[in-house]
């Protein structure tokens, strides 16, 4: 459907304001190419407006504003998560990398650099990939903050995995001031056979904006599980792009807490026969002001690959949820499996789960299901519960973490998936009804 | 021990009374039977009892050791000392068997003000009362009753009772689905917990049940009311001819 004359001219109106108020960083060296590129993208596209056609259940605006609305920051006497977890500690304050919290970057199996370190280098690798699988992405679906990313991106870091690696890299996203508006962009290159954990976690910024390309070639193994801090008033848009390989594999999970807007995209392309490309979230949201986004787009384009969307969102107190999740099989991707569930469980009437679930199939020989649902507490199971002398309110939790735990499951290392169930216990003691 | 007086309920969705003053008293360290025909009204009296939702009590009262049960919450009465065994035990996928149990034991506990159960005095405990239910480990940790047979919910049941060691049990065509051994194993579970300080309202259509349980009392219910209460031979006539000798009589 064509946009009308003047939403077009607002949202280039929009997007010049916003470019105007960006600067490149210091030393983009070899990005720089890409860095125009991208540019030239988003003024194709142009940013987000609520009339396109994967926005109409997200307002754009906050994330699309010059200047980033300011969010409070959060203070937490929580103890950090997955304190007792041996991990490669990358940390990074409102987007700027802090070297003294960080551990030093140095862990068998992979390098790992600073992209701000690593631009100026006359030739690297990761030139290659930088902004590369983003731009692929952006075809069928606009992508435009992605874009944005790739051409103003400050830091972020680039890892070269060519072994098994022992632990994960934990990236730390801390938010400590208020009207913060930071860009990160990592790169992941993964050999064949190759495989690592890549964690990340905390607020990060006021206004959070970061792309992840993962380049996971033939059997090689990527893990990923992700935590959005709990800071109320932070806003994020984050995308992740990945192509996979031959016998390859990809996981990913989200846990969202809070937050005003979060919207996080991703983007996976099968490309090789018998590859495994999962991804999950859970998320848990209280009050008006929280709108959580989840947009996937899963294309299968080899033989015997399967895919996995496990989306799950307890939602209260007038929150909304978003799941707009596609599976686009191509003529020859046969024997496709492609599965896709998102389920929201409302608490009250006020809240609300929006979903947009899409499968479009071009080959004849696949299996592929998906379904969405939004319900309300199952009475019976509670009055059950509470005929043994639960409480309600105890009843209720033990309910929501029985309706999240199909997401968790999705985490093949149990230990992160004990630490991701103690925060929702933390959580849902805070919020209750 | 359990006073019902004069008890009335509807339907609070439509306009249908199902009860229509229920008078019954189990005293303390008794086993009283109800049986009656499908429909009378026996497992409404359970679910009123239990406070479960949907029912509106128009008329009368219930109470636990003096205590007015009709007023207090789902999770007062059990923490008050009321149990109830379903006739149709829910599925609740997601939440494990053993999580489940713990906290409602440990809930009951805090409610009345005792100390909490250590975990691991909870799996010492649990372990040995599964094993006389022959309930085996892997049972314990699935969620609650998700994928159980007829009769391993029905045993499931039993186990819960023995952890929480109600004051008033009450059990709702437990035998159901049972076969011949496994209902001796749960009668066998509800004559261990026969003592003092605790009575039982066993709902049953056999008098098979009856065998291992012995009734002190038996009450026939009929059309939402007790029409006939008597010994066990009373279970025994019903088993030989029907209700409906019993029913003409009361008519
Ligand atoms: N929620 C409900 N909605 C409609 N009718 C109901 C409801 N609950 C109970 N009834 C009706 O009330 C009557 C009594 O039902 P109840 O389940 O108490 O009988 P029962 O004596 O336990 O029967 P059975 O021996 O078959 O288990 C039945 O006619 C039943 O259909
Ligand atoms: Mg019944």
């Amino acid at each position: 459907m064509a946009m009308p004359k003047q939403i077009v001219q607002v949202k280039q109106d929009t997007t010049e304001a916003r470019l105007a108020g960006m600067t490149r960083p210091d030393g983009a060296g070899w990005s720089n190419e890409a860095r125009d590129a991208a540019i030239a993208r988003v003024r194709d596209m142009g940013l987000p407006h609520g009339r396109d056609e994967y926005w109409r259940f997200t307002k754009p605006a906050d994330l699309v504003a010059s200047d980033a609305p300011k969010a409070a920051v959060f203070e937490t006497d929580e103890a950090p998560l997955w304190d007792d977890r041996d991990r490669l500690k990358v940390v990074f304050v409102d987007g700027v990398f802090d070297a003294e919290a960080s551990d030093d970057l140095s862990l068998e199996g992979l390098s790992i650099e600073r992209l701000s370190q690593v631009t100026g280098a006359d030739i690297h690798w990761a030139k290659e990939l930088y902004g590369t699988l983003e731009a692929r992405g952006q075809d069928p679906v606009d992508r435009p903050l992605a874009a944005l990313n790739t051409a103003y991106a400050t830091d972020g870091v680039v890892i070269h995995v060519t072994g098994r690696v022992s632990k994960p890299v934990n990236l730390i996203y801390h938010h400590k001031s208020e009207a913060s508006d930071a860009f990160l962009h990592h790169l992941v290159k993964l050999e064949e056979g190759a495989e690592m954990t890549l964690l990340e976690t905390g607020p990060g910024a006021a206004r959070l904006n970061t792309v992840l390309e993962v380049e996971v070639p033939d059997t090689a193994r990527f893990h990923h599980v992700r935590v959005q801090g709990r800071d109320h008033e932070r806003r994020a848009a984050t995308a992740i792009f990945t192509r996979l390989g031959k016998e390859s594999t990809f996981k990913s999970f989200t846990l969202t807490m809070n937050g005003r807007l979060t919207r996080n995209e991703c983007v996976i392309e099968l490309t090789g026969d018998d590859a495994v490309a999962h991804v999950a979230g859970a998320c848990v949201g209280d009050g008006t002001a929280f709108h959580h986004d989840d947009t996937v787009f899963i294309t299968h384009d080899a033989v015997n690959c399967e895919s996995r969307q496990v989306f799950k969102k307890v939602l209260r107190n007038g929150a909304t949820g978003v799941f707009q999740g596609k599976i686009l099989v191509k003529a020859d991707a046969q024997k496709t499996d492609g599965y896709q569930i998102s389920q929201s469980l409302l608490l009250d009437e006020d809240s609300q789960f929006l979903a947009k679930p899409e499968l479009e199939i071009y080959a004849d020989d696949v299996i592929c299901s998906h379904g969405s649902t939004t319900g309300a507490i199952d009475e019976e199971a509670l009055y059950y519960l509470r005929s043994r002398g639960v409480p309600t309110d105890e009843a209720t939790d033990l309910l929501v973490l029985a309706f999240l735990g199909e997401a968790l499951d999705e985490i093949e290392d149990e230990a992160l998936a004990e630490g991701i169930h103690e925060r929702l216990v933390g959580w849902l003691s805070r919020h209750k009804s | 021990m359990l006073e019902i007086k004069n008890l009335h309920v509807e339907l609070e969705e439509e306009d249908k009374r199902i009860l229509n003053g229920v008078d019954l008293t189990v005293e303390d360290g008794k086993v009283h039977a109800i049986m009656g025909p499908n429909g009378s009204g026996k497992s409404t009296l359970s679910y009123v009892l239990s406070g479960k939702d949907g029912y509106e009590v128009t008329e009368g009262q219930a109470m636990l050791d003096g205590a007015d049960l009709l007023a207090m919450d789902v999770e007062e009465r059990a923490a008050a000392g009321l149990f109830l065994a379903f006739q149709y035990p829910v599925e609740i996928p997601g939440v494990g068997n053993m999580t489940f149990l713990r906290t409602a034991v440990n809930a009951q506990r805090k409610a009345r003000g005792e100390e909490e159960m250590s975990a691991g005095e909870f799996l010492k405990v649990i372990r040995a009362k599964a094993k006389d239910l022959k309930i085996d480990a892997d049972m314990l940790k699935r969620p609650v009753n998700v994928g159980f047979s007829g009769g391993e919910k029905k045993r499931n049941e039993i186990l819960q009772m023995a952890m929480l060691e109600p004051k008033m049990c009450i059990l709702d065509e437990t035998d159901s689905g049972l076969d011949v051994d496994a209902m001796k194993l749960v009668a066998d579970g509800v004559n261990a917990l026969r003592e003092e300080g605790r009575g039982f309202l066993v709902i049953t259509h056999y008098q098979r049940l009856l065998n291992h349980i012995k009734p002190d009392v038996v009450h026939i219910m009929a059309e939402g009311r007790i029409v006939k209460t008597g010994g066990p031979e009373l279970a025994l006539e019903v088993e030989n001819n029907g209700y409906a000798g019993i029913l003409a009589e009361v008519a």
